[in-house]
């Protein structure tokens, strides 16, 4: 059988949670616009808010995505914070004026921020409004991705939950897969299944607004992110059912995955073994190079983007290493409790943050290998701890097989490269 | 409301961020939502911080907004003097928490904190980093700098540098030589690298050196009212302007104006027969208005180019940039837009941008080169090495870093004798740039366009310096001719082939047209 062998008897799922407040050092929500606006090529993002909304994701994007991108803020002046009706015949203006020079926009996103929220800016109303004026042409929808709401990996999700109720509704018997990922990993995903024999496949979201989803009662779907909450539970609302498991990161998260869809749609073992066979000696292989640097070497966790508990199970179960702490932004166990299930107890698990208090944990452990934000990652090099960017996790292709050693990589990199340089005189 | 895709400034805070970023012993409690402490990284990433910037963000959720927000910014307070346990704390709010109006320096005066607790009312709606930066540091002055008795040498502040300028850090210590070559002291430099109490001892310095108006200006000009210090004018940007200094200075100071040449080389490779190529190229000037005032000085008195559009994004400086383009017969641009700027730059076709990182794309996706010369930075903007723009070693680093875009002198007449030639030709870009690749000898490359112009969309591909569908027409010929002149100065030639037929109201634009046009601009 391809389902993991023994399940620990006590697992991090059962361990308490340290819950601490004070300063977090986490993105807000508006972040996941760089990655989405990539990904849904007729959509362009609107962030209703201040200087600091753009501020923030022209910063975050790291470097500039300088051809004119499909995403912009629509920045509130002090005019607007006056008098809500006129801040809605501005908004109106500024997306008429957007949509006449972008004619190639069919899904506008009007992405309310911590300014919005505070002067109780109705967006959900423009969108309806603007969807009205727009018609047929440009659908607009509306979701949050402010800091006083979302984390990070939270503003995708709340992007794709506001687009399920929007969606057709299909009695067909489908598979849909959850998650925006690069069209290479999505296009490995979906080779896999096929070649199981599973079908229709589709995806949400959809790379154009045409092409997007059905939904009903015999849709199945399974996650491809751990910080899909409120998207499950909308897609729940409509009748479809998640198909539970591990997240696929690594060749036994991966086989974990692809086995609970295969058993949703009554593959047998055969048929799984010869797809899979290949592609996991190849993940195991790759892994395998990676896993010699990092095998034995201690590691924790800043909370980031969700990712934190899916990462740990990996790093620990097939590279051997050993967490001493797992910090996670959010923790929803529906989500990311069968990963729970496979980690050992014994690590600190953490939900939330006080950034100094959780700093003083990381100095007195002194991992080899502290992963966090970009915010804290100099401070603590130059302290002598080695890190690795948690930003990077999100943007590089790290699902499933083909990509299993790119994830070990990743990790193994800054410890390499500590190995590596000599910096001092030869002596 | 106004919708925005680049800015050129964030907003108010970050620019207090970069003043006690740049400070020691001094810590700032932001009043702000989760997600603003994505500005850490600019301190920690661009400019390569060691250190955390020494800000405590309060963190509230939207939880908390019907609740006690000012409890938790009361409890971020307290906790933040406890740890780090600053010589002064200043404290305000971000864009959200300006909505709530929690008031945090009522709040933190309210608190027996045993140190000077600064209020910052830095105005999120209204006004932008610059603003933060200079009202920052002034409160800072105004709080802690007192009037007391000179130092019994000569001596100066230095203020103005912050984090995450450009190039202050080399700045300081070409200035420093400057005054020391003099044998005037510098008593604080300031906010870079201060601490509160150095700033209390401020009044202590004969004069200021304002290297930085966006940042100090309005300190300088407080400190002349209290302390009865006079500040210097001129920002040594440049050969000229720093001769300028050191007059302006010696004359506050009542020394001898003497310098040190003997590293200032930037006259003579200006003058050199190898630089003849420089004459009269056509530059376009965009930044922050000190640097673009500087630049215009440098660009036409010493490197001998045409400065053919300027503008700075800090309306702060709209009056001074206005004049100075008066001076040079241009109508300044002042603006934050950077799609306006585009604009600018594609119907003055120059043949080099001097601006920021923003210039810097727009000259990619133009074809024109760029040297930046201005904030906002990026990380490229923090060299390992020692590169001043101030000073005698700064006026050599601006003459390398400005003619380091072009195509050198030999190599443009190369270009035009062996224009058609399939490796040597003029998209290949300058022969020194590793980047450019000749081109495959396929019409137009596709796939290699694509690369050289990732994310692209629709509305790039408006070709740059066509009018736009009126009656003028490019006949074929003079089309085909007009591609045979080099990519540097194509450009100008399309632009100055247009005006020329457009005063003589010729709607066909022949070849014949094409060279009446070069022979009547000829220079």
């Amino acid at each position: 059988m391809n389902r993991p062998a023994t399940i620990p008897a006590q697992t991090c799922r059962d361990a308490p949670i340290l819950k601490q407040r004070g300063q977090r050092e986490v993105f807000c929500g508006l972040t996941g616009i760089i990655w989405l606006h990539r990904k849904m090529q007729d959509a362009f993002f609107l962030v209703v808010g201040s200087r600091t909304c753009a501020h923030l994701l022209q910063s975050a994007a790291g470097v500039m995505i300088f051809a004119e991108p499909r995403f912009g803020t629509a920045i509130l002046e002090e005019g607007d914070l006056a008098g809500m009706a006129d801040a809605h015949d501005e908004l109106d203006r500024e997306v008429a004026r957007l949509l006449a020079r972008r004619p190639d926009i069919r899904q506008l996103f009007l992405v309310g921020s911590c300014p919005s929220e505070v002067i109780k800016l109705d967006l959900a109303r423009a969108a309806e409004r603007l969807t009205v004026e727009h018609a047929p042409h440009v659908r607009v929808l509306n979701y949050s991705g402010s800091g006083i709401e979302t984390t990070f990996t939270q503003g995708e999700d709340a992007c794709l939950a506001s687009m399920v109720p929007v969606l057709p509704a299909t009695q067909a018997r489908e598979l849909l897969l959850v998650g925006a990922l690069p069209d290479v990993v999505e296009d490995q995903a979906v080779k896999l299944l096929s070649e199981m024999g599973i079908g229709p496949i589709r995806v949400l979201p959809a790379p154009r607004s045409a092409e997007m989803p059905g939904i009903g009662e015999n849709v199945v779907y399974a996650l491809l992110q751990p910080f899909l909450g409120d998207t499950a539970a909308a897609l729940d609302r409509r009748g479809a059912r998640m198909i539970s498991a591990p997240f696929p990161f690594g060749e036994e998260g991966t086989t974990a995955w692809l086995r609970a869809i295969a058993d949703e749609f009554g593959v047998d073992d055969e048929t799984f073994d010869r797809v899979t066979a290949a592609p996991r000696a190849r993940a195991r292989k790759a892994v395998a190079a990676a896993a010699e640097t990092l095998a034995g070497k201690s590691i924790f966790f800043f909370p980031d983007s969700q990712l934190e508990i899916p990462f740990a199970r990996f790093l620990i179960r097939e590279c051997g290493m050993e967490a001493i702490e797992i910090g996670a932004p959010y923790i929803h166990k529906g989500l990311v409790g069968p990963d729970m299930d496979l980690i050992p107890a014994g690590p600190t698990i953490s939900e939330g943050q006080d950034v100094d208090l959780q700093l003083d944990r990381c100095r007195a452990a002194r991992p080899d290998l502290t992963v966090c934000g970009l915010g804290l990652a100099n401070p603590l090099e130059a302290e002598g701890l080695t890190t690795k960017w948690a930003i990077e996790l999100v943007f590089t292709p790290v699902h499933f097989y083909e990509q299993a050693g790119d994830l070990a990589a990743l990790f193994a990199r800054p410890l390499r490269r500590r190995a590596l340089l000599k910096l001092e005189a030869a002596e | 409301m106004k919708l925005t895709v680049w800015t050129y400034e964030g907003p108010p805070h970050v620019g207090a961020m970069r003043v006690a970023t740049g400070m020691k012993g001094l810590h700032y409690v932001l009043h702000a939502p989760q997600g603003d402490t994505y500005a850490d990284l600019l301190f920690t990433m661009i400019e390569r911080r060691d250190h955390r910037p020494p800000v405590t963000y309060t963190t509230f959720e939207g939880r908390d907004l019907g609740a006690d927000t000012a409890g938790i910014f009361k409890t971020a307070c307290m906790d933040a003097y406890e740890r780090f346990r600053p010589q002064a704390l200043i404290v305000g709010a971000s864009c959200t928490a300006e909505l709530i109006q929690d008031d945090p320096g009522g709040l933190a005066e309210a608190m027996d904190i045993p140190v000077p607790v600064i209020a910052l009312e830095l105005p999120s709606y209204q006004r932008k980093e610059g603003f933060g930066t200079d009202e920052t540091f002034y409160q800072i002055v105004k709080a802690l700098a007192r009037p007391m008795a000179r130092t019994p040498e000569i001596s100066c502040n230095i203020l103005g540098p912050v984090a995450l300028g450009f190039r202050h850090r080399d700045d300081i210590e070409e200035v420093r030589s400057l005054l020391w070559e003099m044998g005037i002291a510098v008593n604080v430099v300031a906010p870079l690298g201060a601490t509160p109490e150095q700033i209390t001892t401020l009044g202590q310095a004969h004069f200021n050196v304002m290297l930085y108006p966006e940042h100090a200006e309005t300190a300088c000009r407080h400190l002349e009212k209290v302390c009865d210090q006079p500040y210097t004018k001129t920002v040594p940007l440049g050969v000229g302007a720093t001769h300028d200094f050191v007059a302006e200075v010696a004359a506050l100071a009542g020394v001898e104006p003497r310098k040190d040449l003997s590293r200032l080389r930037q006259p003579w490779w200006s003058k050199s027969v190898d630089s003849t190529y420089l004459t009269g190229k056509r530059v376009f000037l965009f930044g922050d208005a000190t640097h673009v005032k500087a630049a215009a000085r440098i660009a036409r008195d010493e490197m001998g180019f045409e400065v053919v559009g300027m503008g700075c994004y800090n309306r702060e400086f709209a009056r001074d940039i206005r004049a100075l383009a008066k001076d040079y017969g241009l109508t300044a641009l002042i603006t934050d837009d950077y799609l306006e700027v585009e604009k600018a730059i594609e119907e003055a076709a120059p043949e080099m941008i001097l601006g920021t990182q923003m210039e810097r794309h727009i000259g990619k996706r133009l074809g024109i080169p760029c040297a930046v010369i201005s904030a906002p930075v990026h990380v490229q903007d923090f060299p390992a090495r020692y590169s001043p723009q101030m000073g005698w070693e700064g006026a050599n680093v601006i003459f390398d870093t400005w003619i380091h875009p072009l195509v050198m002198g030999l190599e443009e007449h190369l270009l035009h004798m062996f224009r058609e030639d399939f490796e040597f030709h003029d998209e290949a870009g300058p022969s020194h740039h590793g980047g450019h690749a000749p081109k495959p000898v396929a019409e137009p490359g596709a796939p290699v366009a694509e690369t050289a112009r990732p994310a692209q969309d629709a509305q790039d591909d408006a070709a740059p310096g066509s009018t736009g569908g009126d009656v003028m027409v490019w006949l074929e010929d003079a089309e085909k001719e007009l591609k045979k002149i080099p990519f540097f100065v194509r450009g100008k030639a399309r632009r100055n082939t247009e005006k020329f037929a457009a005063e003589q109201g010729v709607t066909e634009i022949s070849i014949d047209t094409l060279y009446e046009a070069k022979a009547h601009y000829a220079r």
